[in-house]
């Protein structure tokens, strides 16, 4: 927001910058790393049964009875998952965004998740005794053709398109999947009762297996997304002008398309579809930051986590003793900021 | 001049009839090879035998009592949303203006879903559809609208309560227990599955009555297109007939997602393979509508038969018109692109 050229910035980023835009963003670095340990504290005190904050750092230290049980054997995963999931699924987004050029990409709005989760469900429905390792591996095998599918649509067209396009093309291509989705669930009972808890995007109750399941795809998928970062500045000058820059632009995009598959795959594996959190965070981020895309990464790897367990946390603490999934609470913040964003007189901004 | 527009008017015109008449002769062929398919197969002969004639009381029982409500409904609900689309689909000026794609699925099932599971039985989805369908589709219209109403910002923001409705229902029937969740579920995803005469004749009386105005209402939404003023100056009462076609458009959805749950994409469907194949420059009521009959009563015979345990057609149309549908939108971007 602080360039009038949007464009120009990446190009000539470290060389013209003033020196407190740089100190201006570290310092909100900071303060979103500080606002992401308030509210991993909170997620760890805050559920059914309140904790005081020094319970919680009694019982994180030594065994104390009940505070430890549900904060180190319920609260802690949870809370664990809950960053890897924000972290993923905003990063994918960001990246999606940058390599559309399009402000409404998202995870869920695009099919990407839907294509995980059908992979997902084929995988419980033909294997059934097999782990959760190899739904990973099905989620990714369905997020990376849905993630093609999306990038080719994304890449058709002339320039000055509407954004929506995509996102219509988006939304059929994800219904489509789901219908084939409801499908298998509707004919085998069995996976319908497997399905109807994950589909929620809750996190809750998952335990380590599921953060030592996907942690390392994440990491290799955020190592991925950092490596791409940089291509992505030469995309956002537009197909010409980083052609003359010498930007390997294949490279970039296929860097991309694998950290998006192994984020986005990760993350639906782990706890199911959720919308709009990977569309909302990268707009924060760039918000704050202008349009440099290795600032929104880092912004979106502090920011997502915050939102994602502040969803959790909302989830926990309205209904007590029963809770909202995580993913009810990102569709019921995400669905206003989406009409108020189309409703904005111009929807691109890219 | 004159000449050669009245003829190629009157090409278009010819045109439109035969396409509008083989549709409608494939959607009764459809319907009755459809009668003869199930547990026992029954030729196309011995079918129209027993329609017409005499044909024995176990033929007269099997085609007839049990088989033919189910087909007949196809024929009509596939019609009314061919219709209802069209209605949309004009008013809108946007092919992707129908009601499935603004929200009004998602409210009828969000209705269905409160119903069902507060009173966990099925006797209040009838109404609790409707009203949540037509304070959805109200609630889309009233955001999206802001100096008139941009076609594609009506159907962003029919995605985006679409999702919201979503996660709510995924969180109600969590809540449920199983047996109220997979029967809710089973309505979602839209079903002509135990229709009998009853509900053959309620709905096939409802749809009748709705047609009635759409032969006085139907010129009117051709001379709609050409814009409000335009319109006008012929002599149409622009506010007063838009709203009629709503409500005409809206009921005719609402009575088949009260009976059958949520078929999706048919109205978005039917309208645009109508206008490709008449070339007609808009979108068309009657070819719509035959082109509805005959994608459902097809859809539903490949969905009850074809995969070994039956499906609701609803989930055979969605993979088909979201097919469609980014098809569609990827041959706009290319000719864009030339």
């Amino acid at each position: 927001m602080t360039t009038p050229l949007p464009t120009a910035a990446a190009a000539a980023d470290d060389l013209s910058k003033p020196p407190d835009r740089r100190r201006r963003r570290l310092l909100g670095l900071a303060a979103a790393a500080a606002a992401l340990a308030v509210l991993v504290l909170l997620s760890l005190a805050l559920g059914s049964k309140p904790l005081p904050i020094g319970e919680v750092a009694e019982a994180l230290w030594r065994d104390n009875g009940d505070p430890r049980i549900i904060v180190v054997g319920q609260r802690l995963p949870r809370t664990v998952l809950a960053v890897l999931v924000g972290i993923a699924l905003a990063v994918a987004g960001a990246l999606m965004q940058g390599l559309t050029r399009n402000p409404l990409a998202d995870p869920g709005l695009l099919g990407v998740s839907a294509g995980a989760a059908l992979g997902v469900v084929l995988a419980v429905w033909l294997m059934p005794a097999a782990g959760p390792l190899l739904q990973v591996w099905a989620a990714f095998a369905g997020a990376v053709v849905t993630a093609c599918a999306v990038f080719l649509i994304g890449s058709l067209g002339g320039r000055g398109r509407s954004p929506v396009t995509l996102v219509l093309a988006g939304v059929a291509l994800g219904a489509v999947l789901q219908g084939l989705a409801s499908t298998v669930v509707l004919l085998n009972a069995n996976v319908f009762l497997t399905m109807r808890s994950w589909q929620a995007g809750s996190v809750a109750d998952l335990g380590w297996r599921a953060v030592l399941t996907v942690a390392p795809f994440l990491a290799a998928g955020l190592l991925l997304a950092a490596f791409a970062a940089r291509g992505l500045n030469a995309v956002a000058l537009g197909e010409d002008l980083a052609n003359a820059l010498g930007a390997n632009q294949w490279l970039t995009r296929i860097a991309v398309v694998a950290a998006v598959t192994l984020l986005c795959g990760s993350a639906t594996a782990a706890i199911g579809v959720v919308w709009f959190l990977g569309m909302m965070v990268p707009h924060v981020a760039r918000w704050i930051t202008g349009p440099d895309q290795r600032w929104i990464l880092a912004y979106s790897c502090l920011l997502g986590p915050s939102l994602m367990i502040a969803a959790d946390v909302l989830g926990r603490v309205v209904v007590i003793p029963d809770e909202i999934p995580a993913g009810v609470v990102t569709a019921v913040i995400g669905a206003p900021v989406l009409i108020w964003m189309v409703r904005r007189r111009n929807a691109s901004g890219l | 001049m004159l000449r050669a527009g009245e003829r190629a008017s009157s090409r278009t015109m010819l045109r439109v009839f035969a396409v509008t008449a083989l549709l409608a002769v494939l959607a009764v062929c459809c319907a009755v090879i459809a009668l003869g398919l199930g547990e026992m197969r029954v030729s196309a002969a011995d079918v129209v035998r027993a329609l017409v004639a005499d044909a024995g009381p176990a033929l007269e029982t099997v085609i007839v009592q049990w088989r033919l409500p189910r087909v007949l409904l196809g024929l009509v609900f596939g019609l009314a949303l061919g219709l209802s689309g069209a209605i949309f689909q004009s008013l809108t000026r946007n092919p992707l203006g129908s009601p499935d794609v603004i929200g009004f699925d998602a409210g009828a099932y969000s209705g269905a879903v409160l119903s069902i599971i507060a009173v966990s039985s099925t006797a209040l989805v009838i109404p609790s559809a409707l009203g949540g369908g037509i304070a959805t589709a109200l609630a889309v219209y009233l955001l999206a609208y802001r100096r008139g109403v941009h076609g594609f910002r009506l159907i962003v923001v029919g995605i985006a309560v679409t999702a919201l409705l979503g996660s709510a229902n995924t969180y109600l029937l969590l809540k449920a227990n199983l047996w109220t969740a997979q029967m809710a579920a089973v309505w979602a995803a839209g079903s002509l599955n135990g229709l009998d005469w009853g509900d053959a004749r309620n709905g096939i009386a409802v749809i009748a009555v709705l047609l009635v105005p759409l032969f006085w209402l139907g010129r009117r939404l051709r001379m709609l297109e050409m814009g409000d003023d335009a319109a006008a100056a012929l002599g149409v009462a622009v506010e007063p007939v838009r709203l009629a076609l709503v409500v005409v458009g809206v009921s005719l959805t609402a009575v088949v997602t009260a009976l059958a749950g949520p078929i999706p994409f048919v109205a978005l469907v039917a309208p645009q393979l109508a206008r490709r194949l008449t070339r007609a420059p808009g979108v068309q009521l009657v070819p719509s509508a035959a082109m509805g009959a005959l994608l459902l009563v097809s859809c539903d015979a490949v969905a009850l038969n074809v995969p070994p345990q039956a499906l609701p057609v609803g989930l055979m149309t969605i993979v088909l018109g979201g097919a469609y549908l980014v098809w569609l939108l990827v041959a706009q971007s290319r000719k864009e692109m030339r």
